[in-house]
């Protein structure tokens, strides 16, 4: 077909002679059809990022992006939970004792070592590097299992917290110490921490 | 197959003008009517046609029931009460949709053991049964996606775990299961999607069940023997033969199916999924539809999230490479004796999957979910290639006559007007 082209069309002076055509090497024809289908790939795949991106979160549910919180009436070993971006919010406020817990652990024994707080990038997953300085008692975490994004229990005052005395999701058993923090079970990583900030001493605003 | 010789003569006029201008009855008469069945044919070939019906039957119900459906976060779980109370009928069509669901995935795994047990998979079959393996995979997707549109706990938690096993993919992972919930979670945007799309796939494995259809009208049946057909008298026409056997069979089918409709219609559900979806609580314990059961069960036998996931996709992946895993030059096991006893232990595997998928991941379920998982992969990846090598098998009777009639080939002969077809 493309040496038949080629012998019939009589603009094709350079590129080769009829018999190199016959021996398969690449026409100007041949190239044509290959650079055009090329482009129309292109075009073609351009054409489809609109449809691939409207599934992507839309302007409302971006804008719907932080959430203030009022802490006042959370009393010392008393938990929340708050709707944030459609995800639920743990926020405990520690006592004592699980502040001393979390602080005292080695780094050595965690499955996961890194902060996983967008605030600290890098940091390691220190006790202090998960909570905000001045406000240790407080624990803010993004209430969804890292293994496959089930509810930890934890929050209720008699729910059951696991032996590490923080969360423990009941799909697969993963259990979380009292920052959040991965113990055991098949999670990989720790609770992340949302960004959030302190507008007042006793508000917060996430996202 | 295609190539054998139709008897259809077109009746009247019109016949004849409409065959000179789209032969559809002509075609329909060569593939539906006497094309050539292998004549011993036992009722495992009759799924295939239980199948069709069942495809048929779900679009219809499912397209009944999407006038009633309001597919929002808001709505949804509502309007399905509204369907069982209120709407006339919809109690029949919505246990038609559900029950229905269980019946085409039981049938299902019939029909694809049977494809296992007498070795359907292997030359020259290999595209029939890749189109299987797609349309098994569309399946699940539709099964998957109309489970949730039922927006209860079971539902919702089913979905944010099986959507959630996309984030173990590195680096994108979280990128594609945003994508694909259109949100931070998953949430309404995200059922309204599952919708549409559960609308669609149907229509999709329509599609390939008439590629399904046509490879295996290009190569013809296999029959419990293995052979091919050889002889005319090997097979009979599928009309009246294959076709009435069929619809016995989908009777007897129907009435398995009435009785889950009419006395049973939530025996295969989840009593938590008649509590509404609830985004801040998860249920103590969550489980898949039972025809996800095994797969379940070999993402849960795994300790590594990643790892987990990949080997539950490679379970189903690895169907669609068996025409070269098996070595064996025979196809039926009937005819196999080793292979035949490691089939029926992977058989045995797979139901003891789809039972500890059931179970609480703790003890000794995971233990023996990992003895499965690995038998499982095991009889793909090693028995299959092995057995096929050094196994002797069995003496294969001449043709399909001869094993019908169960005599030597003289006898067979005899009978046999030995109009050999050309192939
Ligand atoms: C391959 C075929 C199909 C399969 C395997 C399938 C499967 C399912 C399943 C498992 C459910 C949930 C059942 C329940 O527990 O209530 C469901 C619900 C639903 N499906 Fe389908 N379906 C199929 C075809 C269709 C089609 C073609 C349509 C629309 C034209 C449709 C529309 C619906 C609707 C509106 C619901 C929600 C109502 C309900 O749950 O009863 N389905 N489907
Ligand atoms: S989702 Fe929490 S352990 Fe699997």
């Amino acid at each position: 077909m493309a040496s038949e082209v080629k012998t019939n069309a009589p603009h094709s002076t350079t590129g080769g002679t009829a018999a190199s055509a016959m021996h398969g090497d690449p026409t100007r024809r041949d190239f044509i059809t290959t650079a055009a289908l090329a482009w129309a790939g292109v075009g073609g795949a351009i054409a489809l990022w609109p449809f691939i991106q409207q599934m992507n979160p839309d302007a409302s549910t971006q804008a719907l992006s932080s959430t203030e919180v009022d802490l006042a009436p959370i009393k010392e070993g008393q938990a929340i939970t708050v709707l944030w971006r459609g995800k639920p919010v743990f926020i405990r406020n520690r006592t004592k004792d699980e502040i001393e817990k979390a602080k005292d652990t080695p780094l050595a024994q965690l499955p996961d070592k890194a902060s996983e707080n967008e605030a600290n990038p890098g940091a390691s997953a220190s006790d202090q590097n998960r909570t905000k300085p001045g406000h240790e008692n407080w624990m803010v975490l993004v209430g969804i299992c890292t293994h496959l994004g089930c509810i930890p229990k934890g929050q209720g005052l008699s729910d059951q917290r696991g032996e590490y005395g923080g969360w423990f999701c009941p799909c697969h058993g993963s259990t979380y110490d009292t920052a959040g923090r991965i113990r055991k079970g098949p999670a990989p990583r720790n609770l992340d921490v949302p960004p959030y900030e302190f507008v007042s001493a006793t508000k917060i605003k996430i996202g | 197959m295609s190539d054998h010789l139709s008897t259809y003569e077109p009746k009247g006029a019109f016949a004849k003008w409409m065959d000179a201008r789209l032969p559809v009855m002509r075609m329909m008469h060569g593939q539906f009517v006497d094309f050539p069945t292998p004549r011993n044919l036992n009722y495992m070939w009759t799924f295939g046609g239980i199948l069709t019906l069942m495809l048929g039957v779900q679009i219809l119900s499912g397209l009944v029931l999407s006038m009633h459906y309001q597919p929002s976060d808001a709505e949804a779980f509502n309007s399905i009460e509204l369907i069982r109370r209120d709407v006339n009928y919809g109690w029949l069509l919505r246990n038609i949709h559900a029950v229905g669901a269980s019946m085409f995935f039981f049938a299902v795994y019939l029909h694809m053991a049977r494809g296992l047990y007498y070795g359907s998979y292997k030359a020259p079959r290999e595209i029939l049964w890749i189109l299987g393996v797609i349309i098994f995979l569309l399946m699940m997707a539709a099964g998957f996606m109309g489970y949730a549109l039922v927006w209860g706990q079971m539902s919702f938690w089913g979905v944010t775990v099986i959507t959630n096993l996309f984030s173990a993919i590195p680096l994108v992972g979280s990128s594609i299961t945003k994508w694909l919930w259109g949100g931070f979670a998953v949430s309404g945007v995200t059922l309204n999607r599952f919708f549409s799309l559960h609308f669609l796939l149907p229509f999709v494995i329509v599609g390939v069940v008439a590629l399904h259809i046509w490879a295996l009208h290009v190569v013809g049946q296999n029959n419990p023997t293995g052979l091919e057909i050889k002889t005319k008298s090997d097979s009979v026409p599928m009309l009246p033969y294959a076709v009435m056997k069929d619809f016995f069979a989908m009777a007897v089918f129907m009435v398995i199916y009435a009785w889950f409709i009419f006395f049973v219609p939530n025996y295969l559900g989840d009593a938590d999924n008649f509590i509404e979806a609830n985004p801040l609580s998860t249920p103590p314990h969550i489980v898949p539809e039972w025809y996800f059961l095994p797969f379940y069960a070999i993402l849960r036998s795994i300790p590594s999230k990643l790892g987990g996931v990949l080997m539950m996709f490679g379970s189903i992946a690895l169907l669609a490479f068996l025409p070269w895993l098996d070595t064996s030059n025979v196809r039926s096991a009937k005819y196999r004796p080793m292979f035949k006893w490691f089939l029926w232990a992977f058989f045995f595997s797979v139901i003891a999957l789809g039972y500890l998928g059931g179970k609480p991941a703790e003890g000794s379920y995971v233990l023996w979910s990992r003895v499965f998982t690995t038998y499982y992969f095991a009889f793909f990846l090693l028995i299959m290639p092995i057995v096929g090598l050094i196994e002797t098998p069995r003496r294969l009777p001449n043709s399909i006559m001869d094993a019908v009639l169960g005599g030597g080939g003289p006898m067979a002969s005899g009978v046999a007007p030995a109009a050999a077809e050309k192939r």
